[in-house]
């Protein structure tokens, strides 16, 4: 879908305040928004009339510490539309001292596991998330691994796992 | 397994809760369900996952594009080859190269074997976790001979890592196409012989008909995709929906079922596989003659014979591999995305113009087409489980990641 697209053009008209940035790379259209208004504007495009975004093809984020963006997180939504066979991104930026953002699961079924693993793996949560626990992490664990502050070793993870010795054992 | 009490049921009965997995037969893999169960009626289903987390998404952000490759093997291990080339195409739309046409032709060829290999094994565990078990044994031979097919081409078996940026990593050899034809001219026999045993077998049927239903509405909510969202009445494959690899100049069908049940995905998977025989034998009329890596691009690796016979191609070796070297995309982000046989299989990656992805997410259809599953199963026998399971061929490798 390119950036001219009406849907894009009625988006940009209905949330003009929230919108940072319409942008095309390689015949993508991405769409980045500002947070607190996003279940809205998701709603609005999985509701449109002519070109309804049906499917959630994908929900991520990104952190970009290291980066040039408007803040440090993304949380990045792949959108298709079955109807009209038109892919659209959308990216809500979400900043490093309130990593959070409302919650999709109402509007698309597999949104809830894909929530689940962007809070495990990012810490971002989804205000109004049905069930937000850890999803491949364990339970315990402490840190969120696919932030860039999080070192590819671990921090120490591996050594101080709780061990048992025989005289232990039960 | 372990139970525990939970809670009343119908009947003054009380609902039990239970472990199925992570070791179990009939997850294929480490997976873990927590059922509540009313007698044999699951009420609740919830499961869990992660114990085969490998932080594929982390690792590849400290490895360059080329490195990955062999990662990707281990996403979806029973189709390790639609997974390297999916992910090479998503690199190159990310660079924005083309490939040769021999390459395009020969990633089509192998793509199709690969999703016959899924298939043809997801049919026989289907089977055998529904009593069937000479069907898995039947389906293994088959997996073999297509891996004597992945062995010529690649050197490996289960792990090809055959694509490269831009290519390929060797050209195939004389004797692959004898053994393609071989194997295209009997498959369609197996096939016929599989749903001799099948389709009217009465324990096969009944075990399937009507069991893990999934309307179309709630397939597309869930974002699933692949031969589930085909057998529940969508046609929709990212071959058509978007074309890669010049898949819009073959002719083949999107075979589609209404019903949406287990029947309907095994139906969907054995005609997926005469579709793809169908794209073979017009691939394999069609193989171009040329190289098989795009070498003018700057971004491919030049075959290992030119590198110690040509001057220019040592250069270029040098450039990609060296430390510190290595071909460096434009800022950027893509999402690209492939029809793999558990669905749509989709790269969303992040370029900061250095030689490693900065974020390299892999959309897993494993994962996403497991989110439906506790809808599915809830309702239904244990045994029924079972079956709903096996009918969604869910990866660990794909789904932890």
């Amino acid at each position: 879908m390119n950036a001219n697209h009406p849907v894009v053009a009625r988006f940009r008209e209905r949330f003009a305040a929230d919108v940072l940035s319409v942008e095309e790379f390689r015949g993508q259209t991405v769409i980045s928004v500002k947070a607190p208004r996003a279940v809205e504007m998701l709603k609005s495009l999985r509701d449109d009339a002519e070109c309804p975004f049906d499917m959630l093809t994908d929900l991520t984020a990104a952190d970009y510490l290291r980066l040039d963006a408007p803040e440090r997180f993304a949380v990045v939504y792949q959108l298709l539309s079955m109807l009209r066979n038109e892919r659209l991104r959308v990216k809500a930026y979400v900043s490093e001292a309130r990593p959070e953002i409302g919650s999709v699961s109402s509007l698309w079924g597999n949104a809830n596991w894909l929530e689940r693993e962007v809070w495990d793996l990012y810490g971002i949560r989804f205000l109004g998330h049905p069930d937000p626990r850890r999803i491949l992490m364990p339970d315990d664990y402490e840190g969120h691994p696919l932030r860039k502050d999080y070192p590819l070793k671990g921090r120490g993870e591996r050594s101080h796992f709780p061990k048992y010795t025989a005289e232990e054992a039960p | 397994m372990t139970t525990t009490a939970a809670g009343k049921g119908t009947l003054g009965t009380r609902t039990m809760r239970m472990n199925i997995g992570p070791q179990h037969p009939a997850t294929h893999g480490t997976l873990h369900l927590e059922v509540e169960v009313d007698g044999e009626i699951v009420t609740n289903c919830r499961p869990h996952i992660g114990y085969l987390h490998t932080g594929f998404e982390k690792l590849a952000e400290y490895r360059s594009y080329n490195q990955f490759i062999p990662l990707s093997d281990r996403l979806n291990y029973l189709s390790s080859l639609n997974n390297n080339i999916g992910f090479a195409l998503a690199v190159e739309e990310l660079l924005g190269i083309e490939i040769t046409p021999r390459c395009r032709v020969l990633r089509v060829l192998l793509a199709e074997l690969g999703r016959i290999g899924d298939h043809v094994i997801s049919v026989g565990l289907q089977a055998m976790d529904l009593g069937a078990f000479s069907i898995m044994l039947w389906t293994f031979v088959e997996r073999e001979k297509l891996y004597d097919i992945f062995e010529t081409v690649s050197g490996g078996r289960l792990t090809t890592s055959w694509t490269r940026i831009g290519g390929l990593s060797r050209d195939i050899t004389d004797d692959f196409v004898p053994l393609v034809r071989k194997f295209v001219e009997y498959f369609p026999g197996v096939l016929d012989e599989i749903e001799k045993m099948l389709n009217r077998n009465r324990i096969f049927t009944k075990r399937t008909i009507g069991v893990g239903r999934m309307s179309k509405e709630e397939a597309v909510s869930h974002g699933v995709t692949g031969p589930l969202l085909r057998a529940s009445g969508v046609a929709y494959d990212v071959r058509r929906a978007r074309p890669y690899l010049g898949y819009d100049k073959y002719d083949f069908e999107i075979p589609t079922h209404p019903d949406g049940d287990v029947w309907a995905r095994y139906r969907v998977r054995m005609a997926e596989m005469r579709q793809s025989i169908r794209i073979i034998e017009q691939a394999l009329e069609n193989i171009p003659a040329g190289p098989v890596t795009a070498l003018d691009t700057k971004f491919a690796l030049p075959d290992k014979f030119s590198v110690y016979n040509d001057m220019e191609a040592l250069i270029h070796h040098f450039k990609l591999i060296m430390h510190g070297h290595g071909f460096q995309p434009v800022p950027g982000e893509i999402y690209s995305c492939t029809e793999s046989p558990n669905g749509e299989l989709g790269w969303f990656i992040v370029s900061d113009g250095t030689r490693n992805p900065y974020r390299l997410r892999c959309r897993p259809p494993s994962f996403i087409n497991y989110t439906a599953f506790p809808k599915m199963v809830e309702g239904a026998m244990i045994s029924d489980m079972v079956a709903v399971m096996a009918s969604m061929n869910v990866i660990a490798g794909e789904l932890d990641r």
